[in-house]
């Protein structure tokens, strides 16, 4: 189906693999979904940003890990199953292994290694990558007094209120889709 | 072979029910694992979310220090890695196939008014939720003012300047090593 689409180089699947393995050895210390936004549409422009958000939203309903399903939304959009496969695998083969050596230390001396204050650290900026790209993409699509709205209630619902993502999702979805549902006179 | 069978159902199980994501089964994960197949304790499983946290990686990754956990009751070491690798499949390979076929079905729908309403009406809602997120993140993170403090500057550094975020993460992360943080 790419060789339908001229616009799209076509990318290789060593590509889309090192690029989620780039990605997901970034977010030591969190901030996944920025990475995955820095690098999917900034530097290597494979998505639009509307494009890549309402994505993210969408893997976040489906079952599954989001940033497992938005490497598949991503990988499937560029080479169908095999750029699922390789990105998959990408995301996750170098993490795994990482993470097996570490429950290995845990394990087997029953602490972990002295990262913790590391991590701490790590974090911190991994906040400040997450909260860049609610600036960046926010500069880009809240534009108007309704999307302010709809990012607003969705934040304070779900951040300070801490309702359950399915019911802040349940209530706003349906309204969002309402509102950017293409009118008729948009026609022909 | 058991424990095997046992964490391939577990977590096949658990993928297709982990709606709104990975994090919504964590419940579910350790009530199972620790109450019910006494796999680790109730503080392992703590330190264990914390170590899948922190590391590079979606956190689901939880499950392959479950896995692991499981395994190296049975047969060790080794007995632990193909558990830890056998539950991360079972975790990953169910959610991902129902998003592959979304996703294909999704590439179809190119001119669909659904297709066009989500992309423009979902993109303020995930933004909003993004920034629920960081909320989230930096208080379960148990975050003092010196942490929000280099929350603040690496947010300016990123927005202002082009430089590597990675640089600025290892240093935060150097200044948290030192105990600044």
């Amino acid at each position: 189906m790419s060789e339908q689409t001229p616009s799209a180089s076509r990318v290789s699947l060593a590509e889309i693999a090192l690029t989620f393995n780039h990605i997901a050895l970034a977010s030591f210390g969190g901030g996944l979904s920025a990475w995955s936004r820095e690098v999917v549409v900034e530097r290597r422009k494979w998505m639009g940003e509307e494009q890549f958000l309402s994505a993210m939203t969408m893997c976040r309903i489906m079952p599954g890990a989001t940033q497992v399903n938005l490497s598949v939304f991503v990988g499937a959009s560029m080479r169908g199953l095999a750029g699922a496969v390789a990105a998959i695998l990408g995301l996750c083969l170098v993490p795994v292994a990482i993470i097996l050596t570490l429950g290995f230390l845990y394990f087997t001396f029953k602490e972990v290694p002295a990262v913790k204050g590391a991590l701490h650290g790590a974090s911190a900026a991994a906040v400040a990558l997450t909260v860049t790209m609610v600036i960046k993409t926010g500069k880009k699509c809240l534009t108007g007094v309704i999307p302010v709205a709809f990012f607003g209630a969705a934040f304070v619902l779900n951040g300070v209120l801490r309702w359950p993502l399915l019911v802040v999702l349940g209530i706003l979805a349906p309204l969002a889709l309402i509102w950017a549902w293409p009118r008729e006179r948009a026609k022909g | 072979m058991k424990t095997y069978l046992s964490l391939l159902s577990l977590f096949g199980g658990l993928s297709l029910l982990s709606i709104g994501g990975g994090n919504t089964v964590l419940p579910e994960m350790h009530l199972r694992a620790v109450s019910g197949y006494h796999w680790l304790t109730d503080s392992q499983f703590a330190d264990i979310f914390s170590i899948s946290q922190a590391a590079p990686g979606p956190s689901i990754l939880i499950v392959s220090l479950v896995g692991y956990a499981a395994g190296v009751k049975v047969a060790g070491v080794l007995g632990g890695l193909a558990g830890g690798v056998l539950a991360t499949v079972a975790m990953i390979v169910p959610a991902a196939t129902m998003m592959y076929l979304v996703t294909v079905s999704w590439q179809r729908a190119q001119k669909s008014k659904l297709r066009h309403a989500v992309e423009k009406g979902f993109a303020p809602l995930t933004v909003g939720l993004i920034l629920a997120t960081s909320l989230v993140m930096s208080r379960a993170a148990d975050h003092d003012w010196r942490a929000y403090l280099i929350t603040a500057v690496a947010t300016v550094i990123f927005v202002r300047t082009g430089v590597n975020p990675l640089i600025v993460v290892a240093a935060a992360a150097f200044l948290g090593y030192l105990g600044f943080i």
